[in-house]
């Protein structure tokens, strides 16, 4: 059975249909935490935020407090958000900007005043039309309230925050693409070094770049303290964390569970939660952390729901989502639309990313479609070697940016736990689930 | 002469000048012209260059890196149709291929009335309720072939007008404040809390 003692921190007004109004976040403890932080010294903001240990949920899992404080040398000059949610079967970030904009907008202000800067970029995936109208809103009626603007609730600190939309590109999701989306370039991700936006980001200028979610924690943070939060969870992994359930569950959606106190099987079968699977079936693979993620059978169903104890079964936590396929999954014609999608967002700025991505996509399409080869298989796996040498996880960077390597991840699993269902089809003549 | 709207100029006029550079308003100045035409017309691509400063080749360029941008005209309600991972455990591409048949057209295609455009898209991020379809991305929560074909006859009898503005329109809340503040003046503010900081803190010795 799941732990559910901890405290909502993110979706605690999920029951009201009017979450997203002002009335109903001030009625409900809106705004509170900003007044706090505004009598703290920045620095002591920084530092609750250091001591939650609060890691960014965005997708890498590094500290926040940490991305913060590595820039203290240098003023920082922007804050921007990455509201760009577009890993497959992650939906959490559009929960939030959704049913609570007012939460990301107050965490928004804090951390710009724990930073010391006065101007805040909101950027949110275009497709989100709903979620772009509601946190404009949610940003005017701040400034009607004396929460954003000049001299924010009577102190000397003045923000301004602009929501920017993004056009339909899974590739702005990484910080330093979608930093070039900001400028108003296409987004081809940055040649590292210099690793972090902190150093060289918007304009050149040193900027932070955190994550939806993360954001959402802070007025949770400063209202209860960093220590209440890192009480929560185990290890490095503090606190609660949405998880966007999705695939062959009862009860797909969102949902706020402790760290580390809970287990994969509890998400998925605890009847608060998952439900179990469709018709019961059994688990056949689940994918733990955004479709970047390698895969796990059930064997590892009873892993904890922490970032280290995920990264020590050799995949990843990532953007907090989980897939669940089961006996009846045909997991090539899975492994193949997860390569497709790869093929087609690839910026095409490095060639192992640009030319790999589509390769493997045609020979998974082949050997689903009846065309294809006993060799394919171990083609497959040179492919996927190629782009992502020794097939490690985390990979080897053969790219710039991160989407490369993450493109064996579904095919390598697949072929590495269900071998047979590739032979099997090769033998078939095409899909033998059709 | 401007090829915007006079309403749609000073909407985009405000965008530019929220940002530090005018060139980082390229986006949403591109879904401010989409917003006009439906698409992305010669004229819009080059009144967005002048706006920021660039060249239509550039607008064009960047235009052209991201799939909510038409750089040909589209039908009125431009239908998405998810079949990435989520959806595809949840009947997506059956959807997709309904979508086809009701619609009359392909994947990328316009219906004969002009009206539909139809899309495969990638994941949505609502996978709780899949297959997920979007109209002008407004999510429509059709799941089964009979509720698709119903929002189609919603559609063409402009019963849903309210909830699925023409394609383009993807922002109806408009920005109502801003700073308000000479940059200077901020900046001066800001200057003297971070001296008052250092003043706290002791100095790192190297």
């Amino acid at each position: 059975m799941a732990t559910l003692s901890a405290p909502r921190i993110v979706s605690s007004r999920s029951e009201f249909s009017d979450s997203h109004t002002l009335t109903r976040y001030l009625a409900t403890g809106g705004y509170v935490a900003l007044h706090k932080a505004l009598s703290m010294f920045p620095e002591a903001v920084a530092a609750e935020v250091d001591e939650a240990s609060l890691l960014g949920r965005g997708g890498a899992g590094f500290p926040a407090g940490r991305k913060w404080s590595m820039l203290r040398k240098s003023p920082v000059s922007y804050l921007v958000v990455n509201g760009d949610e577009s890993e497959p079967a992650t939906f959490k970030d559009h929960y939030l900007v959704e049913r609570d904009p007012h939460q990301l907008v107050e965490g928004v202000i804090i951390a710009a005043y724990a930073l010391q800067v006065t101007q805040a970029f909101i950027f949110m995936r275009g497709e989100f039309a709903l979620g772009l109208e509601r946190v404009q809103q949610a940003v005017n009626d701040a400034y009607e309230h004396g929460a954003l603007g000049r001299k924010i609730f009577g102190s000397n600190f003045s923000l301004d925050i602009v929501v920017h939309p993004g056009a339909g590109a899974y590739i702005c999701g990484e910080e330093t693409s979608l930093i070039e989306a900001l400028e108003g370039k296409r987004g081809f991700p940055r040649i590292k070094p210099p690793f972090f936006p902190a150093v060289t980001g918007l304009y050149g200028e040193p900027t932070v770049v955190n994550n939806v979610e993360t954001m959402s924690n802070l007025p949770w943070i400063i209202n209860n303290g960093g220590a209440a939060f890192a009480a929560l969870g185990g290890g490095r992994s503090t606190g609660t964390r949405l998880f966007a359930l999705a695939g062959r569950v009862k009860n797909p959606g969102v949902y706020e569970v402790e760290m580390v106190k809970n287990t994969f099987r509890d998400l998925i079968f605890d009847p608060q939660l998952g439900g179990g699977t469709i018709g019961d079936k059994a688990v056949k693979a689940i994918i733990p952390g955004g479709v970047s993620a390698p895969w796990f059978g059930p064997d590892l169903l009873d892993l904890p729901l922490g970032q280290d104890e995920v990264a020590g079964e050799g995949s990843m936590l990532g953007s907090g989502s989980i897939v669940v396929m089961d006996e009846d999954t045909c997991v090539v014609r899975a492994a193949w639309r997860i390569t497709k999608f790869f093929s087609r967002e690839s910026c095409g700025q490095c060639t192992p990313c640009r030319e790999g991505s589509g390769w493997i996509e045609r020979a998974m399409y082949r050997i689903e479609h009846g065309g294809g080869r006993m060799e394919d298989i171990d083609l497959l796996l040179d492919l996927c070697d190629n782009i992502a040498p020794g097939l490690t996880w985390p990979p080897q960077q053969t790219t710039i940016c991160v989407l490369g390597p993450s493109i064996p991840s579904s095919v390598h699993s697949a072929i590495k736990m269900f071998r047979d269902d590739f032979v099997a089809h090769i033998e078939h003549g095409g899909c033998p689930h059709d | 002469m401007s090829h915007f709207r006079i309403d749609i100029r000073q909407r985009a006029e405000e965008l530019v000048a929220l940002y530090p550079r005018p060139r980082s308003a390229m986006l949403p100045l591109l879904h401010l012209a989409q917003e006009q035409d439906g698409y992305l017309s010669d004229e819009g691509i080059a009144e967005v260059a002048e706006l920021t400063g660039t060249t239509p080749a550039d607008v064009r360029g960047t235009a052209s890196f991201y799939d909510m941008f038409h750089l040909e005209p589209v039908g009125k309600y431009v239908v998405g149709v998810c079949t990435n991972i989520a959806c595809l455990l949840a009947g997506g591409e059956e959807m997709l291929e309904h979508a086809q048949s009701t619609l009359g057209c392909s994947v990328g295609g316009t219906s004969s009335d002009g009206l539909f455009t139809l899309e495969e898209t990638e994941c949505l991020a609502d996978c709780n309720i899949a297959p997920v379809v979007q109209v002008n991305h407004r999510y429509v929560r059709t799941t089964t072939p009979e509720a698709f074909d119903q929002l189609v006859e919603d559609l063409r009898g402009g019963r849903l007008d309210h909830d699925v503005p023409p394609h383009g329109t993807l922002i109806r809340v408009r920005r109502s404040s801003g700073l308000r503040a000479p940059r200077a003046e901020v900046a001066a503010e800001r200057a003297e809390a971070r001296a008052a900081r250092e003043e706290r803190t002791p100095k790192e010795t190297k």
